[in-house]
């Protein structure tokens, strides 16, 4: 497994085994923001970049708490990188796009619980990868991702126009549209053989 | 501590047992409160992997918020969201230690999943909206309550995937030799259509009480 390309861990990390439709990961946002085009969009940039610098902030931790025999402290550290990243990502979109702060509304703060990001930096420390592989395994994951929230805001506003029964409105269609564009997705599959 | 807890229970009868049914049924994590979503769908494509995430997840639950309500009074508001999360880490971290200790084999179906407890959105909103305002005890029978909750869901999904998917409960075969597996079950979109047909009954209920 050691050598793999890095554009396999691309297509990996966005397409085949996407974060949202096969590892379950940041299903909240998926299913919170994924109600209109643009909102998902803005998402799904704002995790891509919090995904790369965590990713790149927990492959240094990761390799200080190796040095120093610690690794007990891996998830705990990882957490507090994360939620001190996002804090800091909130301030500068509050004060570049005040308009896009709105729109994200609770989201944003909730991305540092959005176990999409901590997955992701448990996933490289897991694969042990290096520092590039790293890099683009955090890019690919963040596409994945904004792929997966902008089909389905796709799908949610036509959505809109049709005339559904009652018991299936709100979380029920959703997560049934999920599910088929999970089995679309496994189509990807044959990418990697 | 169990006979401490016992003993609060027990004087404010009405409201503990109130408060945990809550959790289990009217406010129930996962069906109707809809958080949590990512480990409920990841971990629920067999009874036992469920069953273990759960308890797991329960327990983490019931600790944070009791730690969480002790320490209310001390913890400066500004930086509580952070104090939590560093709480729950650690009792996360116990977790993962612990079941690599009791069984290696379930520590690797669970995989990563068990790490991301810490970011399972349950745990933090319910150390937010409850634990911080409430008494010690109250809140060990919220976290309770929301545990089993969150237990009872996560069995729900997973009886439903392995039976379908694989044949067997628990393990055990339940199906003839003949029955074909639907293999959608346990593979993820399975784990989609299963919540949502959950949902769907749940939501037919809520209607009809509604209506009547």
């Amino acid at each position: 497994m050691k050598e793999e390309s890095l554009w396999f861990i691309f297509i990996n990390a966005s397409l085949i085994n996407n974060f949202v439709l096969a590892y379950f990961l940041g299903i909240c946002p998926f299913l919170g923001v994924s109600g209109k085009m643009e909102t998902a969009t803005k998402m799904g940039a704002a995790v891509t970049f919090v995904m790369i610098i965590s990713s790149m902030s927990a492959f240094g931790i990761h390799s200080f708490l190796t040095a120093i025999n610690a690794p007990f402290l891996q998830l705990i550290s990882y957490i507090v990188v994360i939620a001190a990243i996002v804090q800091l990502v909130e301030m500068v979109i509050k004060k570049m796009s005040p308009v896009l702060f709105q729109a994200l509304g609770i989201f944003l703060p909730l991305i540092s619980t959005n176990c999409a990001i901590l997955g992701l930096a448990i996933f490289q420390t897991g694969k042990g990868y290096g520092f590039f592989e790293c890099l683009v395994f955090a890019i690919g994951a963040g596409t994945g991702f904004t792929l997966a929230l902008v089909l389905m805001a796709g799908l949610r506003e036509q959505l809109e126009f049709s005339d559904l029964p009652k018991v299936v409105k709100g979380t029920a269609i959703t997560l049934l549209i999920a599910g088929i564009l999970s089995l679309t997705f496994m189509g990807f599959s044959g990418l990697g053989s | 501590m169990s006979t401490e807890l016992k003993n609060i229970a027990l004087k404010d009868a009405p409201s503990s047992t109130d408060e945990f049914i809550k959790g289990l049924w009217r406010e129930n994590p996962v069906f109707v409160q809809v958080i949590g979503m990512c480990p409920t769908l990841a971990v629920s494509n067999s009874a036992k992997n469920a069953l273990a995430m759960g308890l797991a997840t329960a327990f983490v639950l019931v600790m944070s918020n009791v730690l969480i309500s002790s320490l209310r009074n001390f913890i400066p508001k500004q930086v509580r969201i952070a104090t939590y999360i560093l709480i729950i880490a650690t009792f996360v971290t116990m977790v993962d230690y612990s079941i690599q200790a009791i069984s290696v084999d379930l520590h690797k179906n669970l995989g990563a999943f068990i790490s991301l407890i810490v970011v399972n959105c349950i745990i933090l909103s319910r150390a937010e909206a409850f634990a911080s305002k409430n008494t010690v005890g109250k809140s060990a029978i919220d976290g309770l309550g929301m545990g089993f909750g969150f237990v009872f869901a996560l069995f729900c999904l997973g009886s439903v995937r392995e039976i379908l998917g694989n044949g067997s409960l628990f393990g055990f075969m339940i199906f003839p030799e003949s029955f074909q597996e639907w293999i959608v079950m346990i593979l993820p979109a399975g784990g989609f259509f299963t919540l949502a047909f959950w949902l769907l009954i749940f939501n037919h209920y809520k209607l009809k009480k509604a209506k009547s």
